[in-house]
């Protein structure tokens, strides 16, 4: 059977040109870039290149790229880097929304003596910015919001919020991991003075990310050690990871195009089938500012994990942010967030596409998954006919 | 090729995330191919346990023949593929029982005849057994009364009782709280009732419990008043704040007199009820464990006429 892999939000197909790129770096050109051999340094010349790859993509500097091992290593390293170069100031800004590699970080602060206050969202996860502006002070060292949301694809207003914070002289990061490649960036535009990115959200490797530090940003070294990325993330390159990342970003820039229009409508045909399809179906986020690629809908009555198993039956591949599957007994943070009710919540299902999904794949989709809700009903004890 | 039925899957190594795919085979087919679905006409119990806001819930009802034994049994489920696996194998195994011979399957049972259940869904055997009991005792009843909870509530997150815990301990012979939570959710949600949890575990395994060898805490020598502060605030920073925090909570060092420690409760712990016997307990013996034996801890209420100036 074959596979439909519907869970680009949870990781991607690493793209076959980015593959061919970083094949001949494991067995033949396998040098250490800081060596003085030209065996190694030639290797330091396409680490550059790589860097100059992630660079087009964004916008943005060469030099203001640090690699990383991935995008919560980026995450951890903006929050804790900005707050050790900034003693002074001791409050920090987040969203209830956020991926734990920021969440989890602001709370942990907490038990360091730092502020940390967590914005609510709105029914369709979106921030009231005159919310952020009140609580906005002398002491706020940093806000750090996602770019998008992994579970519903809601896009903040990122660049607005960036404006504000920095006009107010508080430092601003934004986790773009769901967000580059999909949204095009200028940060060479933008007061975002921190972004994180990660490889294999966008078809490079898993093990690598990007921290784009602003020219004149002060940020102390998470990593220490070596002097790799000029002394801001200490130890060896993921050799492979960077080069593949900077192919990807190539990639992503030529197909950003196509990543706003042709899997826009794959998307949008998925999700226009399965809620005419199925009643009492309900669609999570923010329907005027959503990723392209994602589609989060809840179906009442039943429960995420056995609509997942039914449909991996067919081979097809989704997530959900049901009790069962977020790993505790409690459905997602995100959805209970925006107030989802906990029976639509417990139901639901993220559907997240790439620029590999066709045509085909999505009417298998819309074929298969109406017979398992109705299936899942039948055995539901809240369904009355 | 579906990821279970790929051999891959099976060998990395299991998080708590890839749980679905230690399902046994017997289980997958009785959720793909469900036996027993609906409910019977004119039952003779009913038995509705859990809710849409639990993530599950089970209806289970039955129909007896003229010699007293379970002609026909049917459930529907709201729930994972493990609800409804264990749903339908209940169904199957009552059939033909007794209600007395039915009124002896514990979750146990049903575990073992689906060859085992993943650690984390083991609650879901609990709910199947919980509804046949209810429905026979709807039966014995004579169809008026209602699954009760009975005991008082431990857990308010699941709303499980002290005596759900207790008979999920002994069933299964339990000696953790992780377990206890494992079969039937209590502690899973804000953790504020782990502590009674582990007063319960003692109370009925008594010896077995202080059999594991614990080794004693590292702990600081002798200290200055100053440095005794200093680690008690260190350890509710660390060991006890996040618990809190992550359902909404708070806690706040008042004032440390002696070996008295008094401390106040914030949020939705402050306003809990059960804030009394498990809170202060689950603090006491984080204090003990990671600063002295000798500290004991008090609570004060927040009062409307001592406003602190603690941050929210």
């Amino acid at each position: 059977m074959k596979t439909v892999y519907f869970d680009n939000n949870a990781t991607t197909k690493v793209a076959e040109e980015v593959l061919e790129e970083i094949k001949p770096l494991f067995c033949d050109l396998y040098g250490n870039p800081s060596s003085m051999h030209t065996f190694g340094g030639q290797i330091g010349r396409r680490i550059r290149q790589a860097r100059e790859q992630v660079a087009g993509l964004l916008g943005c500097d060469p030099s203001e790229i640090v690699f990383t091992g991935c995008g919560t290593e980026s995450d951890n390293t903006a929050i804790k880097g900005t707050l050790a170069a900034m003693p002074n100031k001791r409050t920090v800004i987040t969203t209830r929304v956020e991926h734990p590699a920021v969440l989890a970080v602001c709370r942990d602060l907490e038990n360091h003596g730092y502020t940390v206050i967590e914005l609510s969202v709105d029914r369709q996860g979106q921030l009231d910015m005159a919310e952020l502006e009140d609580r906005l002070d002398d002491d706020t060292a940093l806000v750090t919001i996602m770019y998008a949301n992994n579970e519903t694809g809601t896009v903040f207003p990122v660049e607005d919020i960036a404006e504000l914070v920095t006009s107010k002289g508080a430092m601003f990061h934004t986790d773009a991991v769901q967000a580059v490649g999909k949204i095009p960036l200028n940060l060479s535009k933008s007061n975002i003075d921190l972004l994180s990115l990660s490889g294999h959200k966008l078809h490079a490797p898993k093990g690598v990310g990007v921290l784009y530090i602003r020219k004149g940003t002060r940020l102390s070294p998470f990593m220490l050690g070596g002097h790799q990325e000029g002394g801001r993330r200490a130890g060896t390159e993921n050799v492979p990871g960077i080069i593949g990342l900077g192919k990807a970003c190539e990639l992503a820039a030529e197909n950003l195009e196509a990543e706003n229009s042709k899997v826009k409508s794959l998307r949008d045909k998925l999700e226009k089938a399965i809620l005419q399809k199925c009643p009492d179906c309900r669609l999570n986020g923010d329907t005027d500012n959503r990723l392209p690629n994602t589609s989060n809908i809840s179906f009442e009555y039943i429960e995420g994990e056995a609509i997942l198993l039914m449909l991996d039956k067919y081979g097809i591949c989704a997530s959900s942010g049901s009790a069962c599957t977020s790993g505790s007994l409690e459905p997602s943070h995100v959805l209970r967030a925006m107030g989802v009710p906990f029976t639509a919540a417990h139901g639901s299902i993220r559907f997240s596409l790439s620029r590999y999904n066709t045509e085909e794949e999505v009417d298998y989709t819309i074929d298969k998954l109406p017979p398992i809700i109705n299936q899942l009903r039948e055995l539901s004890p809240f369904v009355t006919k | 090729m579906p990821a279970f039925a790929g051999k891959t899957i099976f060998d990395t190594q299991y998080t708590r995330y890839e749980t679905m795919w230690e399902y046994t085979d017997k289980l997958k087919d009785h959720f793909f191919n469900p036996r027993n679905v609906g409910e019977v006409e004119d039952p003779d119990g009913v038995g509705e346990v859990g809710s849409l806001a639990c993530g599950d819930a089970l209806k289970l009802t039955f129909k007896l023949d003229k010699n007293g034994k379970i002609a026909d049994a049917k459930f529907k489920t709201f729930g994972c593929a493990s609800a409804i696996g264990t749903s339908s194998v209940l169904t199957e195994m009552i059939k033909g029982l007794t209600l007395d011979e039915a009124a002896k399957v514990t979750n146990k049972d049903i575990a073992d005849y689906l060859g085992g259940l993943p650690e984390q869904k083991m609650h879901c055997s609990v709910m199947g057994r919980e509804a046949l009991e209810a429905a026979i005792e709807n039966y014995r009843s004579g169809g008026k009364k209602k699954h009760e909870l009975e005991g008082t509530v431990v857990c308010t997150c699941f709303g499980v009782t002290d005596k759900e815990i207790e008979r999920v301990i002994i069933e299964n012979d339990l000696t953790t709280v992780e377990e206890v939570t494992n079969y039937c959710k209590a502690g899973g949600g804000c953790g504020g009732c782990q502590g009674e949890i582990e007063k319960i575990i003692e109370k009925i395994q008594g010896e077995k419990v202080k059999e594991v060898p614990v080794s004693a805490p590292r702990r600081a020598g002798k200290m200055t008043n100053i440095q005794k502060i200093q680690l008690i605030q260190q350890t509710i920073n660390e060991q006890i704040k996040p618990a809190l925090r992550a359902h909404g909570g708070n806690i706040e060092l008042i004032d440390v007199e002696g070996n008295k420690v008094i401390v106040a409760f914030r949020g939705m712990c402050a306003q809990c009820k059960l804030t009394e016997f498990t809170m202060k307990d689950v603090v006491e013996a984080k204090l003990k464990e990671f600063v002295s034996d000798e500290l004991f801890v008090e609570e004060v209420k927040e009062s409307a006429q001592e406003p602190h100036n603690h941050r929210e």
